[in-house]
């Protein structure tokens, strides 16, 4: 039997509406896991056990009066927040020394929205410092190590939320996207990872690394919750100017509608190329065979720009960040170096501190690049090279309806593999990346095991059209029937 | 300082004769309810840190939300000064670290402002002179520090307070075309600029509460050179007057520098209030870098091209319109038509008051007695004890005869001091002119008797002797006989 906090969120809301378990069991099952394993994965940077308590009584309360009908689907099921997430009262770091104290005065909107449906909180995750990093090493606290061999990492930047979901210490969780950072550790941690398109999210409350690029996503068991955490969170929010007008959908619906006719786009070149490992194109390759026996028709694509995107990215996010963390000046919240003179070595002081190497090294690319003399050559050429790739994707949607493509180049890497090779740690991205840069909605699911690890899947599909991608990965997952489980838990009692 | 100075032209006083060549930037804080990119209240004189929030306290997370009213605020201003509106603008981050900016970047604009090319009409002298309006931008403001401790300035201070009450207020930034000839120019293009803006409503444009803030680029260059000579900018104005006087110094002070065969340097200049002269400051403009780029978190602005027309339909009448309207419907004299149409509350006035009894009257005492009550009184027009009917009665009795002006004067400054009705005064005190000819007769045949010689020189032919004989009778009423009925009846007396 599958441990409670195990199971799936639709699966348990169900449990809950029958009677057969309560949202305080649900809570307790979670917290067990949590003691049970998270010493060993490192998933969660602040718990949150006395606020996720008294939500699961809330939700128990008005099941016990027979408002079960009227209860939203996330009520009751334990919730993980990545740690750039802002709740108010509660520490958010965003894995960063330099917000150590930090505890903000207001809810971010996809939270708030979430809190309002009765949803309970277990505590906020590990993350790269500032969402910087594709690992999870860059966070200033300690590395999450991935429950399916903790010699590995987890992905990044939301590794703590995807290490969470895989080892059952969250049903779901949030995480944010923003050059892969949701995708690629869902991919690693053999979960399902959603990044919606641009806008569809409120990133009010998302602690900025490259605003242009940043989204809220969600982690899930299955597809379905995947829809089903979704539709609790999108929609217009008047607090984000770049949100898009739209109220929320309801993504759950049409999603078991199948495959039969879609057209399924592949970048040839993708599959091809060097560095790709041979078990991740095997499994992605199995896949692509498995939509065609559904009914699909798989067809070449071109994205030419796209061997551009991992470059133009590599100077429009460090610009953004350059600017977005500028106010961390120790001046109104957040950790102060002491002894300085003067505002100017204060300032100097807390920066130097408060900031991990990572984060510097992208503030310096980014200031570098948007000097004078320099803007021209990087940042205007940057966006000059975003605008070619949206006209890709926009071609490319022309012939099909969603890109298929390995999520991630390789399986989880072993902890420390990287770190000393920046690029090579970018290139974790290379697929994940073109969806930030043109906005459109990206999922991965796991699609099989390459050296026991997990593969990820992805699909892209058109702005908006998160109801074409999730359906297309509802089929796929149905067929797969991905079943296996991190060894970590596999050996836990149920 | 010569009087060549305060006029538009040359400057004087030296052997090669000198053209002065200003340009203005103006920053002016919307009076919208809201800041420009939260939910805070505008208002100044809060205690401090009352009108904040994570939005505008830059906390991590948090984005900005334009204020629309702001928006049509600037709009507005920019068809005022007949700009075009454009299209499509963006606003940009320039970035830069100070205490008082939350984000250490400010929200602003940079090569594709809201509005561009526009000019503002002004009289110098009874002379028109167009000034051109390179853009018309929006952003949103700082916070104040003020240093604390032995000095009060930044070096030497102990510590610094922060107050973000005005962080994200929005400002409007107003440039010039270097089309200022002279500082009597820049303060008429001040005055203009502030009367634009208190007929649109759209901001308190107190140069003393910081509501508009002026910076001033100036340059001299010998008359008849093509190239404008190396300018100098100037910081730390407080008032209108305080330009004026800063500019006319610095004229002084770049004319001295080249007739003594020197060269001007390109710097920041600070005025000094107390000593009516400029000094160097610490210039850091030219090493700055604001690393200006669009500001992701905002779409761009592309007003809607009937609703920009709609603003433009429903724009008030402006000053300078205003005035020839003053000057053609009411017969009222350039100067005072000035006066009055420059700040709405006073055109009000005006043309309410104006509706009952003879304009020109009404224009004359405002700008005259009026003015002055409530300059040593000092209170404006809005919180006096008079209104326009007070005005019309005056004009009116005036007119009729009723009172004559230094009834009139004693009249106004007691209906000022109470708000007591005119007519009432009038009554109560005496003010009344003697118009009745049998009150008056005796005291005319009792100054005939006393003054033989000017009736001899009347009856002589001598008409301006009837004056020394109106003065007496003057006196002897205590200033009440009305001096047409004593002239009148001394030709009738003299003449039998
Ligand atoms: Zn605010």
């Amino acid at each position: 039997m599958t441990a409670l906090c195990d199971r799936t969120g639709h699966d348990l809301a169900a449990a809950l509406r029958a009677g057969e378990v309560s949202a305080a069991e649900i809570l307790a099952a979670t917290t067990a896991r949590i003691e049970a394993v998270d010493a060993r994965v490192g998933a969660f940077l602040t718990r949150t056990g006395d606020l996720a308590a008294r939500q699961a009584a809330t939700v128990d309360a008005r099941l016990a009066a027979g408002e079960a009908a009227a209860l939203p689907a996330v009520a009751g099921i334990p919730l993980a927040l990545k740690d750039v997430l802002t709740t108010r009262g509660v520490r958010t770091t965003a894995g960063s020394r330099i917000l150590e104290p930090y505890v903000p005065p207001y809810d971010c909107t996809a939270w708030e929205r979430l809190a309002a449906a009765g949803s309970v909180l277990v505590g906020k995750t590990n993350c790269d410092e500032f969402a910087m990093g594709s690992s999870n090493e860059n966070s200033a606290y300690a590395p999450v190590r991935n429950p399916w061999n903790l010699d590995t990492v987890p992905g990044g930047s939301s590794g703590g939320s995807a290490a969470a979901v895989a080892a059952g210490e969250a049903v779901w969780a949030l995480g944010t996207d923003t050059g892969g950072s949701v995708r690629q550790p869902a991919a690693l941690c053999g979960v399902v990872g959603l990044k919606p398109t641009y806008g569809l999210v409120s990133r009010y409350g998302l602690i900025a690394f490259a605003s242009s690029l940043d989204h809220v996503g969600t982690f899930t068991r299955d597809v379905r919750d995947a829809a089903t955490l979704l539709s609790a969170i999108a929609g217009h929010d008047p607090r984000d100017a770049t949100s898009l007008p739209e109220p929320a959908g309801d993504y759950v619906r049409g999603l078991e509608d199948g495959v039969r006719g879609l057209r399924v786009g592949v970048v040839e070149e993708w599959l091809s190329m060097e560095g790709i490992q041979p078990g991740v194109r095997d499994a992605v390759s199995a896949a692509l065979d498995r939509l065609e026996g559904l009914g699909a028709s798989v067809v070449p694509v071109r994205l030419p720009h796209a061997d551009y995107a991992l470059s133009a990215y590599y100077l429009i996010a460090p610009a953004e960040c350059s600017s977005n963390l500028a106010r961390y000046d120790g001046v109104r919240y957040g950790a102060r170096a002491a002894g300085a003179a003067d505002v100017v070595e204060m300032n100097a002081r807390t920066r130097g501190a408060g900031f991990g190497d990572e984060v510097k090294r992208r503030i310096m690319l980014g200031t570098y690049a948007l000097s004078a003399g320099y803007y021209d050559a990087y940042y205007g050429q940057a966006q000059k090279v975003r605008t070619l790739v949206i006209r890709d994707f926009e071609a490319a949607f022309g012939q099909v309806d969603v890109i298929a493509s390995p999520t991630s180049p390789t399986t989880a890497f072993r902890l420390g593999e990287r770190t000393g090779d920046p690029l090579a740690m970018y290139l974790s991205d290379i697929f994940t990346i073109p969806a930030n840069l043109a906005g459109v909605p990206g999922i991965s699911i796991p699609c099989g095991l390459a050296d026991g690890l997990p593969v990820g899947f992805q699909l892209m599909g058109r702005l908006r059209d998160e109801a074409t991608v999730l359906r297309a990965a509802r089929a796929l997952e149905d067929a797969i029937g991905f079943a296996a489980r991190p060894p970590l838990v596999a050996g836990l009692p149920a | 300082m010569g009087d060549a100075a305060t006029t538009a032209g040359p400057v004087a006083g030296t052997d090669t004769a000198y053209e002065t060549v200003i340009g203005l930037e103006c920053h002016v804080e919307l009076s919208t309810r809201t800041k420009m990119f939260c939910g805070c209240r505008n208002e100044f004189g809060a205690p401090p840190n009352t009108n904040v929030c994570p939005v505008c306290l830059g906390h991590p997370g948090t984005l900005p939300v334009p204020n629309e009213r702001a928006i049509e605020s600037i709009v507005r201003i920019g068809l005022a000064f007949d700009c075009e509106i454009a299209p499509h603008s963006l606003f940009h981050r320039k970035n830069y670290f100070y205490p008082d900016m939350p984000k250490n970047f400010q929200i602003s604009q940079y090569d594709l402002p809201i509005c561009v090319g526009g000019h503002l009409d002004v009289e110098v002298d009874g002379e028109g002179r167009r000034i051109g309006i390179t853009r018309v931008h929006m952003e949103e403001d700082t916070g104040k520090t003020t240093h604390a401790g032995a000095t009060g300035r930044i070096a030497g201070a102990d510590y610094a307070l922060e107050d973000y009450n005005r962080a994200g207020v929005p400002l409007v930034e107003i440039v010039s075309e270097p089309d200022l000839r002279s500082p009597a120019e820049a303060r008429a293009y001040l005055t203009e600029l502030r009367a634009t803006l208190l007929a649109l409503g759209v901001s308190d444009v107190r140069m003393e509460e910081g509501s508009l803030r002026c910076d001033a680029n100036i340059s001299v260059r010998p008359v008849g050179h093509p190239e404008f000579g190396t300018k100098v900018e100037i910081k730390n104005m407080n008032s209108i007057r305080s330009v004026e006087r800063a500019l006319r110094h610095e004229q002084e002070r770049q004319v001295g520098v080249l007739a003594g065969g020197g060269r001007v340097v390109q710097e920041t200049r600070h005025f000094d209030e107390t000593t009516g002269t400029t000094t160097s400051m610490r210039s850091k403009e030219e090493a700055f870098d604001y690393r200006y780029f669009p500001e992701p978190d905002l779409s761009p602005l592309e007003p809607d091209p009937a609703w920009v027309e709609r603003l433009r339909a429903e724009l008030p009448e402006l000053p300078a319109a205003r005035r020839r309207r003053f000057e053609q419907r009411y017969a009222v004299p350039p100067a005072q038509a000035a006066t009055l149409a420059a700040d709405h509350a006073w055109a009000a006035f005006f043309e309410e008051a104006a509706a009952g009894a003879d304009p020109r009257l009404v224009a004359n005492w405002m700008t005259g007695d009026l003015a002055g009550l409530l300059n040593e009184a000092g209170i404006e027009l809005a919180g006096a004890k008079v209104g326009p009917r007070h005005l019309t009665a005056l004009a009116r009795l005036l007119a009729d005869g009723t009172i004559s002006s230094a009834g009139a004067k004693a009249a106004l400054a007691e209906a000022f001091a109470t708000g007591e009705a005119i007519e009432a005064v009038v009554r109560a005190r005496g003010l009344a002119q003697v118009s009745d000819e049998g009150a008056l007769t005796a005291v005319v045949d009792e100054v005939i008797a006393e003054n033989p010689g000017p009736v001899e020189q009347f009856r002589g032919g001598k008409e301006g002797a009837l004056n020394a004989l109106i003065g007496p009778v003057m006196k002897k009423t205590g200033g009440s006989a009305n001096p047409q009925v004593v002239r009148d009846l001394l030709r009738a007396r003299l003449s039998r």
